[in-house]
């Protein structure tokens, strides 16, 4: 009789322990998504062959890399994908004062050409290369950082005027059957 | 001083009755913000870094396509394609697409946004080949998915 004048208490202080060790079991197993990645279009199906275009060879940038993953940028070979930021911000705000390359932004072309035994690897790091120099040149007409532009939505009003006059015009050509 | 040592009597012990209560909490949102990781990828995803990523969205809109070499050995050498549980040919591809197209409304499934999780030694044939077949199904939005990092030379 004299025991049940106090409650029954139930020693919890382990409570928190065990709540922990499932925590820490979902911490860990947890993996958040990555959905991020590289964005492209694709171009639509044509059954006929396209109009050939009459476009001039300095408003081009080509870059071609071959199934040793080495890399050909207006026929002069380049060893470091790193280098190609620099020569696509060249290209683009050329302006016409080199011949070899474009005469306005908005004319400006990059060409990106690989081939069948190019490594997935390589040619991401080329297209990311491309996108870099873009994302920089957008970033500095718009006066932010390219972190802050690449969080910018496609149809903010900000990212439309970044592009005005200086349209990303890049084109994947569907790669050579040389190399396996 | 009389009234300091007064004070002094006074209970120190933080009360931690409520810290169950606290981490349940922590616990809870864990365990339902986890997802569940739906199939079992049958290929090698090392999935190469770059910098310049950007995210998408909507992740409803997102049908992932694997690519890469098959774990098991039987499967061969060569990087193969893998949707939902299976490997399939690109052939099927046009097949997959509209299956995935049909699970969304009418208004949205041209945004559809295939996300290609490509293993880095795979080669660019399997893609090319990938890309002329999302092409002939109307899928034009692409993602390659990358890690953020910057790509050290080995």
């Amino acid at each position: 009789m004299r025991n049940s004048k106090k409650a029954p208490e139930i020693n919890s202080s382990s409570m928190a322990d065990i709540a922990f060790l499932l925590l820490i079991f979902f911490l860990v197993t947890t993996q958040f998504a990555s959905d991020k990645g590289i964005l492209i279009q694709l171009p639509p199906k044509l059954d006929e062959k396209p109009p050939e275009l009459e476009i001039p060879d300095y408003q081009i940038l080509t870059v071609l890399i071959n199934s040793y993953d080495n890399l050909l940028v207006n026929n002069d070979p380049m060893k470091e994908v790193t280098d190609l930021t620099q020569k696509v911000k060249d290209h683009v705000l050329n302006n016409g004062v080199d011949p070899t390359l474009s005469t306005a932004p908005d004319k400006a072309i990059v060409s990106i050409k690989s081939d069948r035994g190019t490594t997935y690897e390589m040619y991401l790091s080329v297209l990311d290369a491309v996108d870099q120099a873009y994302n920089e040149l957008y970033a500095d007409k718009l006066g932010i950082t390219p972190a802050e532009f690449r969080e910018l939505d496609n149809s903010s009003e900000e990212y439309q005027k970044a592009k005005e006059g200086m349209p990303k015009q890049v084109s994947i050509a569907e790669p050579t059957d040389i190399g396996g | 001083m009389s009234k300091f040592k007064k004070k002094s009597a006074a209970s120190q012990d933080i009360p931690t009755s409520a810290l169950p209560d606290i981490i349940f909490m922590l616990l809870f949102f864990f365990m339902v913000t986890t997802v569940m990781r739906e199939q079992t990828i049958l290929v090698e995803q090392d999935i190469p870094k770059a910098t310049q990523l950007r995210k998408l969205e909507r992740k409803s809109l997102i049908s992932y396509i694997y690519i890469g070499k098959p774990k098991e050995k039987g499967f061969g050498e060569e990087p193969r394609i893998q949707v939902n549980d299976v490997f399939i040919s690109p052939s099927d591809l046009i097949r997959f697409v509209q299956t995935e197209k049909d699970k969304l409304s009418e208004a949205e499934r041209n945004q559809i946004t295939m996300a290609l999780k490509v293993d880095d030694e795979a080669k660019m044939g399997i893609v090319t080949d990938v890309q002329l077949e999302l092409r002939k199904a109307n899928a034009l939005k692409i993602m390659y998915n990358a890690i953020q990092g910057v790509v050290v030379e080995e």
